[in-house]
C-alpha cells in the first residue's frame, strides 16, 4: 500500500489531518505525521521528514503532501536526504487538507503510486460549491 | 581543547544569537518575524551537538547542515542546511581550508541554496549577499591577493548586497507578498550571510 506523509508547520494541523484520514482510510498502517518541530513548537524539520518517509513506507512508495513555502522546501530536502535508500517517493502538488484526503482513499483502494499522486493532484481543480 | 573548526562555527553562533532581536526585526518588517528566533535556536542547538574534538571538516559541518534543518523549523532551515551540507561534500576529510577549498566550498553553498530556494541574483534573499562575495574573493584572490585579502573583499561586497536588498522588491519567500512595498527594508537572510561571512573572516584573520 501507498503510503502518506502530511507535512504542516503545524502539528496539530498534521494530527487533524490525519484523523481525517483514519476515518476513511480504515486499517492503513502507513500515514504518518510529520507537521512542527520536534518540541510541537511551530516549524518542518527535513529529518523528521525523512523519518516519516522511512516509517510510511511497504516497499510500494510514499506520496508526501506539504502545506506552505518551507514545508516543500523541507520536504524536497527530506526526499535528498534519503538518496541512497531504496524508496520510491514523490512530493505531490496539492492543497494539504483534500490532497491528503483524496491520496488516503486512493492509497487504501490499492492504487499505484503514480495514480494516488494524481488522485492528490486533481483536487487543485476541484470546486467546492456547486451553483 | 576543541578544533578550529568548532571554534569557528561557535563563533557564527554566538554572532547570530547576539543579534537575534536584531534579525527578527528585520524579518518583522516584511516577513514573519521569526528569523532570529529560529537562526538563534538553530545555532544554539549547532553548539550544543556539533563534535568540538572531530578533525574532519567534512564531517562538522555535515552535522551542522543536519542540525539546522532539524532545529531552525522556518526557511532558513532547509536553505542554511542545504548550504553546510553542501560545503561539507566539498570539505569532506579536510582539516584545514585554504583559500582554494573556502571558494569551492561556497561555490557549493551557494549552487545549494539556489536549488533549494529556486532563487537567483536581484530577488531579495542571502543569495545578494553571498554571489557578490563569492565573486568579489575570486576576483581577489585571483589577483595575488591573501586568503585574509579575499575574505575582506567579499565582505566588503556582501555588505554592499545588504544595502542593493533595500533598493529592491522581494520575489520570494513570505516578503514577496508585500511586493514594492518591501522596497526600502534589508533583507534579514542577506543580513545573517553577511554575519557569517565577517565571523569567518575575522576567524581567519586572527
Amino acid at each position: 500500500m501507498v503510503g502518506l506523509v502530511i507535512v504542516s508547520h503545524s502539528w496539530k494541523i498534521a494530527e487533524g489531518i490525519k484523523d481525517l484520514t483514519d476515518q476513511i482510510a480504515v486499517g492503513h498502517k502507513g500515514i504518518i505525521c510529520a507537521g512542527g518541530m520536534e518540541d510541537k513548537e511551530i516549524g518542518t524539520d527535513a529529518v523528521r521528514i525523512s523519518e516519516a518517509i522511512k516509517a510510511a513506507d511497504d516497499g510500494d512508495g510514499v506520496v508526501v503532501l506539504a502545506d506552505l513555502g518551507s514545508g516543500i522546501m523541507s520536504a524536497e530536502t527530506a526526499i535528498e536526504l534519503m538518496e541512497d535508500e531504496d524508496i520510491i517517493v514523490k512530493l505531490a502538488d496539492a492543497p494539504i487538507v483534500e490532497g491528503t484526503v483524496a491520496a488516503a482513499v486512493s492509497a487504501v483502494s490499492g492504487d499505484k503510486i503514480e495514480d494516488v499522486i494524481m488522485a492528490a493532484e486533481e483536487t487543485r481543480s476541484m470546486k467546492k460549491i456547486n451553483s | 581543547m576543541s578544533t578550529r573548526i568548532y571554534s569557528c562555527l561557535k563563533c557564527i553562533g554566538e554572532k547570530i544569537i547576539e543579534n537575534k532581536d536584531f534579525l527578527t526585526e528585520l524579518d518583522r518588517e516584511i516577513g514573519d518575524a521569526d528569523h532570529g528566533v529560529n537562526m538563534a535556536r538553530g545555532f544554539r542547538a549547532v553548539i550544543e551537538k556539533v563534535p568540538s574534538e572531530e578533525h574532519d571538516i567534512g564531517a562538522v559541518l555535515k552535522k551542522t547542515g543536519m542540525t539546522l534543518l532539524s532545529t531552525v523549523g522556518g526557511a532558513s532551515g532547509p536553505l542554511y542546511g542545504t548550504a553546510y551540507m553542501e560545503a561539507a561534500k566539498v570539505l569532506a576529510g579536510k582539516e584545514s581550508v585554504n583559500a582554494e577549498d573556502f571558494k569551492l566550498s561556497l561555490e557549493a553553498a551557494i549552487a545549494g541554496i539556489q536549488k533549494r530556494g529556486k532563487a537567483s541574483k536581484g530577488e531579495k534573499t542571502m543569495l545578494d549577499s553571498l554571489i557578490p562575495a563569492l565573486d568579489a574573493f575570486k576576483e581577489k584572490v585571483d589577483a595575488g591577493g591573501s586568503f585574509g585579502d579575499g575574505l575582506d573583499a567579499a565582505c566588503a561586497a556582501a555588505n554592499e548586497g545588504i544595502k542593493f536588498t533595500k533598493t529592491i522588491a522581494a520575489t520570494k519567500g513570505r516578503a514577496s507578498y508585500l511586493g514594492d512595498r518591501s522596497i526600502g527594508h534589508q533583507d534579514p537572510g542577506a543580513t545573517s550571510a553577511t554575519m557569517t561571512l565577517e565571523v569567518i573572516r575575522d576567524f581567519i584573520k586572527e
